[in-house]
């Protein structure tokens, strides 16, 4: 039956190419001499079988799922974190004790004409018994402007910072550096990553030297910003980097970022009776990358290289426990952290990361609440291995040394996994 | 009528120039590379992205391919999957419509010729697949001629004024490419039969060209590091069907082949895979030259 079919299009293709020119006519007979030969030995699966799904699947877009868990041994009760001196959401801190499963995420993406590319990530989070559900990035993006310029727009991580961008789960570590975790969060409260709704407007220089430049202007009601000031655009922010290679080996990166927000009775601390700040907070960043591998090849050896430092500016007041007794104040925070990753033989990586946070002293009269810093700045040392049985899977152990809280230092283990199934996602540098 | 001034001048002067004569060619992997050059000549400058020395599956989107991609008129890959890991990120940020997905710029090689391996089954517990078939098309020098033909009429498209320039290069080009097959066919007859195992499967092109049969692949699964224990699996069928050699490209590990070429007693031939990937593999003419000498070299 095969075979009849092909003998058909053999002889239709045989009087269409006739008219064709001898090198196309070559060209065809020599791939319809290598169809047949795989007809004949069956290897090939028959042509109307494949690359023909249902029509209306077809422009299903790539689908891709991140499952993760992890078994978390603390010594201290993780009720009990802080970091003296910066208000915290309530979701921030190392999370549970024993077995539990991490945010479960949803990504859909594809182009949505030849013009656009759309974007979406839902994020399954356990939450006691029930299951919510963050929306965590929503976005369109131009694929067509002229200039360099690309324009985005919808909810989406902001491009501030190194890690900002990345889903915590490509991150090579079990939870954020410190800095993040103090000073960025999300929409659902989640911490460690800057997402908000906005527009963002991106430039890339027609340079040898890698240059984009980059605005975005947010809604303002995730953490550092909060309450939506200015009716709805409440933060805004800055950033340039530049990258390049040296030699085969060496790839590099270098930004700068500026994070201006403006917070309306931002609730931190308990969610009953929260701590409240209004005023501005700005932050001001500085990043860096460094990859090394043999021949520029990773599969077998690299290491990277990255640091970021941060300041944050906040003035305004501060309302403890939300007693409506509003406190002048003006202070600020910094943190940095720093981390090298070694892939010493192909599927094993070894990471050490040092993470420290500053805040300024307080006034007497905020003594005793979150932005006191009790004399202490916040510290920890993590290292980590990890074990990749392909591209798509990893197993990773860390240990934390965690001096967060004043006075007390906790010892912290993570076992986790982070597999990805379906769509194969392409990562950023 | 007022002066211009010679500053203003002078921009408007450059700006009003007619577009830079060469087109600006992103090539991801070296093979294309040296084709763009055989059918461009000196009307096109390339960039290539990888190396020899690099598995084009496993790039990072590097600051420095978004900059080169942001300045390109044409971009030339394998496609069928090979560069997903990085490609579309670099894509979608260099802010260059003209490259994108859909437009003459972006030209994916692996469109234009017949692949092999097209599974038949799509799940990953087979390994990295790739649902369109096998992208390693390069190994079969009449691949390549087949890209050619294509890639000259992408070529004119781009650059109508250059059309018979480029149309006369690739008839001399593939004059000289169709006699180098009929040659590098003659001088390998010997090859064909031959029993071989390969570290990754990216050879089955150059495997249907020369009549070589696989019979083993030190991968467990296409993309998952060799390990100790199916490399005593396969050196244990190695001893029911002896094999003449074990293929690997220049940028894989020598670690699993020079193992099991130790106590298999056959060689581990290195091909370059692409141009560059030995002294030898100048172009792609001795790309091919090498890969078929390398091969005789390793038969008994």
């Amino acid at each position: 039956m095969h075979k009849l079919i092909f003998m058909t299009a053999l002889m239709l293709a045989a009087t269409a190419a006739a008219a064709e020119p001898a090198a196309e006519y070559e060209q065809r007979v020599r791939e319809l001499e290598q169809r047949v030969r795989q007809l004949e030995s069956g290897s090939a699966p028959s042509a109307a079988g494949r690359g023909t799904p249902a029509a209306p699947n077809a422009f299903n877009p790539a689908i891709s799922v991140v499952l993760n868990a992890r078994y978390a041994a603390f010594e201290r009760d993780p009720a009990t974190h802080a970091l003296p001196g910066f208000a915290l959401g309530p979701d921030v801190g190392p999370g549970e004790r024993g077995l539990s499963l991490g945010e479960s995420e949803l990504v859909f993406d594809a182009n949505i004409d030849p013009n656009f590319y759309g974007s979406l990530t839902l994020a399954l989070a356990p939450a006691g018994r029930e299951t919510e559900v963050d929306l965590e990035e929503a976005y369109i993006q131009t694929l067509t402007l002229p200039h360099g310029l690309t324009v985005k727009a919808g909810r989406f991580n902001s491009r501030i910072g190194y890690l900002n961008e990345s889903h915590p789960h490509a991150d090579d570590f079990a939870d954020r550096p410190l800095p993040y975790r103090a000073m960025l969060a999300n929409s659902a409260g989640d911490e460690g990553v800057y997402a908000d709704d906005g527009v963002q407007l991106r430039w890339v220089a027609p340079t040898e030297l890698f240059l984009e430049l980059g605005t975005e202007l947010f809604r303002g009601q995730s953490f550092p910003a909060g309450g939506a000031a200015h009716r709805g655009k409440g933060a805004y922010t800055a950033f340039m980097h530049v990258g390049g290679d040296i030699g085969a080996n060496h790839a590099w990166r270098l930004g700068v970022s500026h994070l201006n927000t403006d917070a309306e009775n931002r609730a931190t601390g308990d969610e009953t009776t929260p701590d409240l700040f209004t005023g501005s907070s700005t932050l001001n960043g500085v990043d860096f990358i460094w990859k090394w591998a043999p021949d520029g090849n990773p599969r077998a050896r690299y290491f990277k290289l990255q640091a970021e430092y941060f300041t944050r500016d906040e003035d305004g007041t501060f309302d403890p426990a939300s007693r409506g007794t509003p406190l002048a104040y003006d202070g600020k925070q910094k943190g940095w952290y720093t981390q090298a990753v070694y892939q010493f033989m192909p599927r094993w990586r070894a990471g050490l990361r040092i993470d420290r946070l500053k805040a300024d002293p307080v006034d007497a009269g905020l003594a005793g609440t979150a932005l006191d810093n009790q004399g202490h700045d916040p510290k920890r040392t993590s290292a980590m291995l990890d074990f990749s049985h392909s591209e798509f899977s990893r197993l990773r152990l860390q240990f934390n040394r965690d001096e967060s809280r004043a006075l007390v230092k906790d010892n912290q283990w993570y076992l986790q996994y982070v597999m990805s199934l379906g769509a194969h996602g392409a990562h950023s540098f | 009528m007022k002066k211009l001034n010679p500053l203003f001048a002078g921009l408007l002067f450059l700006v009003s120039l007619p577009a830079a004569a060469e087109i600006k060619v992103f090539a991801c992997e070296p093979e294309w590379a040296a084709l763009v050059q055989e059918l461009g000549g000196d009307k096109v400058s390339v960039f290539t992205a990888t190396t020899a020395r690099q598995d084009p599956h496993h790039i990072e989107a590097r600051p420095s391919l978004i900059a080169r991609l942001r300045r390109a008129d044409l971009l030339v890959c394998t496609g069928a999957e090979l560069e997903i890991g990085w490609l579309p990120v670099v894509l979608r940020q260099s802010g260059n419509s003209a490259v994108q997905p859909g437009r003459p710029g972006y030209f994916e090689a692996a469109n234009h010729v017949q692949k092999l391996e097209i599974p038949a089954r799509l799940d990953r517990a087979e390994g990295d697949v790739h649902a369109s078939g096998n992208p390693h098309i390069q190994t079969d020098p009449r691949n390549i001629g087949a890209v050619a033909a294509a890639l000259v009429r992408r070529l004119a498209e781009i650059e109508p004024a250059g059309a018979n320039y480029f149309q006369t290069r690739h008839r001399d080009f593939a004059q000289r490419w169709d006699a180098a097959i009929r040659r590098w066919e003659q001088q390998a007859a010997r090859l064909r039969g031959a029993r071989i195992v390969v570290q990754h499967k990216g050879f089955p092109y150059l495997e249907s060209w020369l009549g070589l049969r696989q019979v083993a692949a030190l991968e467990p699964k296409p993309g998952m590091e060799p390990t100790s224990g199916h490399l005593v699996e396969v050196l244990e069928k190695l001893q029911r069907e002896p094999a003449q050699m074990i293929l690997r490209a220049a940028y894989s590990d020598d670690r699993a082949s020079e193992w099991l070429a130790e106590r298999a007693k056959i060689p581990a031939v290195v091909l370059p895979f692409t141009v560059g990937g030995t002294d030898q593999a100048k172009d792609l003419f001795s790309l091919f030259d090498d890969t078929v000498q390398r091969l005789l070299g390793a038969m008994p």
